[in-house]
């Protein structure tokens, strides 16, 4: 096949050609970054707690009438009790916030030295005790759980010093890379903490819709916070009785006292509800960018049909005199194919350089991660196959064009 | 030449009085021919109207969501509105030279006292529950903010029944509430509840005002102290001081610890006395002079606190109007920016698509405009004739857009939160622009392959063609 008289017919149509271009080079920018996004979206909301997420319900508790700390503490104590002895529970503590709730953890900044000149590692905070570990579902992988004689009260205003604290891997491996976190001493407000224990995984509760580099970093803190604004329990059920103790344990909260709010929208929720709250703009994000990729390869296709069939109508008699002149069906055929190869691989040069521009300003303004090399290639053979089954039908019907047509309307 | 003559003979044959009813004649002809091409080129043409309609609908889909979620609250008034800043963490501490987005106890009162606005307000986000007077109902918290007098004013929010608190009630902490529409509805059955009073967290407070379902998106006035500019209206307003002397602690934002002197906070007292900041602040300066006045008065209330050794850096104050905040503080949601972004890339693809096609359209037809030259027609009449195509079509592509809008605007659900979703509607504007926005890109797309089609020299069509 002579790629020549292609081009120099090509020459002729040179607006047509450029249009046809620019569209598959557009085409390709947007629909490698798009599906991007959609990728890092559904990586980012099926990442798991590293909790027996079906069987755990948060309740946020609100107290009425400004109580004390000491007030708080001691309604919050009897408040677990009757939590744990509820039947189908298998345990529950108290903390400030929930996995996937998103926004309002409490940060901490872990110095390894009391006077750190260097920035301090990020880590978000959950207040737990000796349940935690059993209530989250989280594993141990070193060290040791808290025991109930370090379990303190913290006020809201007091500083965190915890004497124990139990880390996440992800936390121990960027604290300490090169050797193990256990028994090694950290500084969060002021007072040295040690590292009792690691625990495979557990995601804060920050998880929200922008790609956070501290979701795997979290402390455990064996302190209840006798907040007088309110508090968090977490409960875990046995299987089966989740749905019936998200009903039953409010109800068991209100005969202990009723000076408290458990709101009736949103104040139980089971951390799958939450999941599919906390993930709903990413969600979101994934399905609409999916959507308008499908769009935009129907309408580039669209483009490309109505095009060649345009071009393939225009050159009927020039087709004819080819095929006179002993041209096969095929021969025909290749020349539409070949000359379509050609129109989507110089768009798919000009895309791969738009492509690259494009993710590079995502990257400045939306905290994107870069293209991964894969992509750009994988969108080129995407929009090959795609132009080359567009041209197809034009193509054919050009090959169908008999001999006698170059005697014809002369 | 041909088509020079053909101009000058039709500008000399036509009368002033006679023109305008034949132009309007004419245009009823192209309308006539566009209709007839449509119909020889169906597919063509099909094509075209379906890629404007899906390029136009996905547009304006992303655009009210967009609109929704990036409007100004009060744009009557948002010229007149800003943010005081002032640095009280400096320079080492500091979020990269910016001073944090609220104000310490200590600064937030000096400003408003000094009175040097038109009106000020400071606001913290406060959690309140409302125990109802029937022991059988159950208490329920509702979001809160602790404002001072002013604040009505200065949102200008709309009061059903009553008013605002004055400046002695400001000033003694005074148990009053405004409460908004929902919360009157849920307590009073939606009467006149000005003068009655009910308990929150067991404090009794008398209902001076009842505002009218305020609820003003995106939630900018608070935004900095609450984080929630799509979430529920705030339904509860109390004095400032009266938060303050019942030591509510706040339920938003607080940034602390950022200064290595910062005195440990055991108490409410020593949490006034310290550099955490968690006070938002809001001042009217109504003249643009207002504000350059204003932003001196902040400099050298800095000055004053370097002079007397609380800062030791230069003043670092701001003043931001309400647009300059909103885009401080981000309140548009990336995912809308970004499908407009990606919407607006549809658009253009499509565009490019159609002036590919409509090429095509135009240039099958030159032996027909080689005749109509032939016979006298002017570039000028092929032009109008070709763009009274392409609006033609632009205006199926607009409805069918519109169409396609609507049913993307139910669907909008499925891909954005409820709050924001429920915001983004189907309006007179909406539907307005999607038609104007179909029939411009159209037009536009038209413009080059009308002018190739005016090109088309008459004796070679008509030669090659012989």
């Amino acid at each position: 096949m002579q790629i020549q008289p292609i081009l120099a017919a090509l020459r002729r149509h040179k607006m047509a050609t450029v249009l046809i271009v620019l569209q598959i080079a557009l085409t390709l920018a947007v629909v490698s970054n798009a599906m991007f996004i959609v990728r890092t979206r559904v990586v980012h909301l099926s990442r798991p707690t590293g909790t027996d997420e079906a069987h755990i319900f948060a309740i946020r508790n609100g107290w009425i009438g400004s109580p004390s700390v000491r007030q708080v503490d001691a309604r919050m104590r009897a408040d677990l009790d009757a939590l744990r002895r509820l039947p189908g529970v298998r345990d529950a503590f108290a903390s400030e916030a929930y996995p996937l709730e998103g926004g309002w953890g409490l940060l901490a900044r872990v110095k390894l030295q009391p006077e750190q000149r260097a920035h301090p590692a990020l880590a978000i905070v959950y207040f737990a005790d000796q349940h935690a570990m059993d209530t989250f579902g989280t594993r141990l992988v070193e060290g040791r759980n808290f025991r109930a004689d370090e379990i303190g009260s913290m006020g809201p205003y007091d500083k965190l010093t915890p004497a124990t604290i139990i880390v996440t891997r992800d936390l121990a491996n960027k604290l300490f890379p090169n050797d193990s976190a256990l028994g090694r001493t950290v500084y969060l407000d002021d007072g040295p903490s040690a590292i009792v224990g690691i625990v495979d995984s557990l995601q804060g509760p920050y998880a929200g819709s922008t790609t956070r580099t501290i979701d795997e970093d979290s402390i455990l803190v064996p302190a209840r916070l006798a907040d007088p604004a309110g508090t968090v329990y977490m409960v875990r059920s046995q299987p089966g009785r989740l749905d019936a103790l998200m009903r039953a344990a409010p109800a068991a909260l209100f005969a202990q006292d009723r000076l408290r709010t458990i709101n009736p929208d949103g104040g139980v929720i089971s951390l799958i509800q939450a999941r599919a709250q906390g993930y709903a703009t990413d969600r979101g994000v994934a399905i609409m960018m999916a959507a308008v990729c499908v769009l935009l390869l129907l309408a580039t296709a669209g483009g490309v049909v109505g095009l060649s069939s345009f071009w393939v109508s225009q050159r009927r008699r020039q087709i004819g005199v080819r095929r006179a002149l002993g041209a096969t069906r095929g021969d025909i055929l290749r020349y539409f194919q070949v000359e379509n190869l050609l129109i989507v691989g110089a768009g798919v040069v000009l895309g791969s350089g738009l492509g690259v521009l494009a993710n590079l300003a995502l990257m400045q303004r939306y905290e994107l991660p870069r293209l991964p090399p894969g992509l750009l290639p994988l969108g080129a053979v995407l929009l090959w196959l795609l132009g080359q089954l567009a041209v197809l039908g034009p193509a054919r019907r050009a090959a169908a064009v008999p001999p006698a047509e170059a005697t014809r309307s002369v | 030449m041909a088509p020079v003559r053909a101009e000058r003979l039709e500008s000399r044959d036509s009368g002033p009085s006679r023109m305008p009813v034949q132009r309007a004649s004419m245009i009823g002809h192209y309308v006539d021919l566009a209709l007839r091409s449509c119909r020889r080129s169906k597919a063509l043409t099909a094509l075209v109207i379906v890629l404007m309609g899906c390029g136009v609908a996905t547009c304006m889909v992303t655009y009210a969501v967009f609109r929704a979620t990036s409007a100004n609250p009060i744009p009557w008034k948002s010229s007149q509105l800003f943010v005081p800043q002032v640095d009280n963490f400096g320079p080492t501490n500091n979020n990269a030279g910016e001073p944090s987005d609220l104000l310490s106890y200590a600064d937030g009162t000096v400003l408003l006292h000094a009175r040097q606005a038109k009106r000020q307000t400071l606001l913290y986000t406060v959690k309140l529950a409302v125990v109802p007077g029937n022991p059988q109902q159950q208490p329920f918290s509702q979001p809160g903010d602790a404002v001072t007098g002013d604040f009505f004013a200065l949102f200008d929010a709309p009061f059903r029944y009553g008013s605002g608190w004055d400046v002695a009630d400001d000033d003694q902490g005074a148990a009053v509430v405004v409460i908004n529409g929902k919360l009157n509805r849920q307590l009073f059955g939606g009467n006149n509840s000005v003068g009655r009073e009910i308990s929150l967290d067991t404090h009794l407070y008398r209902i001076v005002g009842v505002l009218d379902d305020w609820q003003p998106r995106p939630r900018i006035f608070d935004h900095a102290s609450a984080w929630d500019a799509f979430g529920k209206p705030v339904q509860i307003f109390i004095p400032f001081r009266r938060a303050i002397d019942l030591q509510l602690a706040p339920a938003g934002n607080v940034i602390c610890g950022a200064r290595k002197d910062d005195p440990a906070v055991p108490d409410w007292d020593s949490f006034l006395r310290s550099e955490c900041t968690w006070i938002a602040a809001w001042v009217e300066l109504p003249a643009p002079y207002d504000a350059a006045r204003y932003l001196s008065y902040l400099h050298n209330l800095a000055a004053e606190q370097q002079r007397i050794g609380r800062f030791d850096w230069p003043p670092n104050v701001r003043l931001r109007s309400l647009a300059q905040w909103m885009e401080v503080e981000r309140v548009v949601p990336k995912a809308s920016t970004l499908s407009l972004i990606v919407a607006l890339s549809f658009l253009t693809i499509c565009l490019l698509n159609v002036v590919g096609l409509m090429l095509a359209r135009f240039m099958r037809r030159a032996p027909e405009i080689g005749v109509r030259r032939a016979l006298g027609a002017s570039r000028g009449a092929i032009c109008r004739q070709f763009l009274i195509e392409a609006a033609a079509i632009g205006l199926a592509g607009g409805v069918l857009g519109l169409l396609l809008t609507a049913i993307g605007m139910a669907g909008i659900g499925l891909v954005f939160e409820p709050q924001i979703a429920a915001l983004a509607h189907l309006d007179t504007s909406l539907v307005v622009s999607t038609v104007v926005l179909a029939i411009a890109t159209t037009l536009i797309a038209g413009l080059y392959p009308t002018w190739r089609a005016a090109q088309v020299q008459p004796a070679w069509q008509l030669k090659s063609n012989g």
